[in-house]
């Protein structure tokens, strides 16, 4: 078979010379391996006080969008809970009565929107499946926590609040709200 | 003995204490860097700029841990053990001297505590009582892996102790004297003993390595076999004790390398000072040489695998040992030629 690496190497079991009984040079050898390890640049990135460039794309804690009047996009349609495939989330919905217009775009939203991010597996599938642009996966990491049940994140930490939005513009849109 | 000679000579003692701790705790720094950058990470950096303070940090861990001694063990040996090798560890250090005389408050202060004539032979005598400290340690503790740490260090030591003697020898041959001082002062400028004894040098490095249980020799405490050795059941400070002296013991046993074949301190060109400068420049010579000493062996411990142990056995009593009597025979004829007596 072709060899895939250029570090093939043919075994032999034939009987080693003075040189090679004394160890010594093979020792020096690894000596000045790991010298050479020693002076090399660490790679290493200090995490709490540096941080890795993300890629634009990265698909980090979810956000659930508002449009331009700070209404909640998400219909409740269940597109991503059906997308999903680790059943990670879970909706209720409930229908917009009058005087609730500036909260909600459209008759129908979600009174409840749950996404346990242990379950999640980050695949992104969920904001594929959305027609109404409503759930965005971000650069933001999930933050570590104590107790499983503080993983389920509600509308309170998904929803993006009107005064701080979170930006997107990096990742692509899929541009299905200017096709309506 | 008058008063000031006994107040220098604790001042001394004091102070040697203190540096031989000190060292001890920033090997342990240094060794954990090290081994960090020979596997590209980046080691301790969280205590303080640069993790400088780890060894305090792992100190107060060491005294905060429960002390544990177990049911069936023998209660006084299992607390003499980790002693016996603390204070051998530290006592090595007495007869080494350490730079030229200082002149302090117009007396001239020898850097060394004590002058013995037969200096190499209290060495040799205390490193050997260092074994005991293991070997008791490793039979109170009533555990089937410290016994066999144990033995494996008494039988480690006992074969590379005869190697390590017999190319010390020569360098007794070469000086004429078994006192380190004058061992020391033959060595004046860049008249360094390894230049003529690369041989020795070479086989008492080697047996240096395996009496300080170091790398690649570690067997006695090896943790893929024997879970930690003769220090298995040992906790608190106590199992410091132990790390501690192998630290202290390799500061030491660096000094003495520098000592027998490295000119001590000595330093090319030291004819161009005098008094205190002298005295100082010495000292940091000396100092430079155990650096370099202490950071070979930490490089070679994290290079090499271990030893099996019948290599080791095979590697002390059929290899060191016969090149070491052959190069002690061919030192001799020398020598013995060179004085005329043949």
């Amino acid at each position: 078979m072709e060899s895939l690496t250029n570090r093939k190497k043919v075994v032999s079991d034939k009987p080693m010379t003075l040189w090679e009984k004394i160890y010594i040079p093979a020792i020096v050898g690894g000596m000045m391996t790991t010298m050479k390890h020693m002076l090399r640049r660490r790679k290493t990135i200090k995490y709490p006080e540096e941080t890795r460039v993300f890629a634009p794309v990265y698909r980090g804690q979810h956000v659930l969008k508002r449009d331009e009047q700070g209404r909640e996009n998400c219909t409740a349609c269940g597109l991503c809970a059906v997308a999903c495939p680790a059943e990670a989330i879970t909706m209720t919905s409930a229908e917009r009565v009058k005087g609730e217009e500036h909260l909600y775009r459209e008759e129908k939203y979600a009174s409840s929107y749950e996404i346990n991010m242990l379950r999640c597996i980050f695949c992104g599938l969920c904001e594929e499946a959305c027609p109404k642009e409503a759930i965005f996966l971000t650069d933001r990491i999930v933050t570590t926590e104590f107790e499983r049940d503080e993983f389920i994140y509600a509308k309170d930490k998904l929803v993006e609040a009107v005064d701080d939005r979170i930006d997107i513009t990096k990742r692509q849109f899929t541009g299905k709200r200017t096709e309506k | 003995m008058d008063t000031a000679m006994l107040i220098e000579k604790s001042a001394l003692v004091l102070l040697l204490f203190l540096i031989s701790l000190g060292v001890a705790a920033y090997q342990t720094y240094f060794e954990r860097k090290l081994a960090a950058w020979i596997q590209d990470r980046v080691g301790p950096d969280r205590a303080g700029p640069f993790g400088i303070l780890q060894p305090i940090a792992d100190g107060t861990k060491m005294f905060l841990k429960e002390d544990f001694i177990p049911a069936k063990a023998d209660k006084w040996l299992f607390i003499i053990g980790p002693g016996i090798s603390m204070f051998t560890a530290l006592i090595t250090s007495s007869v080494i001297p350490w730079g030229t005389n200082v002149n302090l408050f117009g007396r001239d202060i020898s850097l060394q505590v004590a002058d013995f004539n037969i200096g190499i032979l209290f060495v040799f005598g205390v490193v050997s009582i260092g074994v005991y400290g293991i070997m008791i340690g490793g039979w109170a503790s009533n555990n089937k892996y410290s016994l066999y740490g144990a033995i494996r260090a008494s039988s480690q030591m006992i074969s590379y102790e005869l190697a390590m003697g017999i190319s010390a020898i020569t360098i007794v041959m070469l000086t004429g004297s078994l006192s380190l001082n004058d061992i020391v002062q033959s060595q004046h400028g860049m008249n360094w003993n390894v230049f003529y004894q690369p041989l020795a040098f070479f086989i008492f490095f080697i047996t240096s390595l395996a009496e300080l249980n170091r790398a690649p020799f570690d067997l006695p405490e090896c943790e893929s076999e024997l879970i930690g050795g003769y220090h298995t059941e040992y906790s608190s400070m106590k199992l410091g004790l132990y790390l501690f002296s192998e630290y202290t013991s390799m500061f030491v046993s660096s000094a003495i390398m520098a000592v027998l074949f490295f000119g001590g301190y000595n330093f090319p060109g030291m004819d161009a000072f005098s008094g205190n400068t002298l005295a100082i420049l010495s000292i940091a010579a000396f100092a430079l040489k155990i650096f370099l000493f202490i950071f070979v062996i930490m490089w070679i411990r994290w290079t090499i695998p271990r030893f099996r142990f019948d290599q080791l056995m095979h590697l002390g009593w059929k290899v060191l040992i016969p090149v070491a009597i052959v190069n002690m025979l061919i030192t001799g004829l020398v020598v013995a030629w060179n004085q005329g007596w043949m």
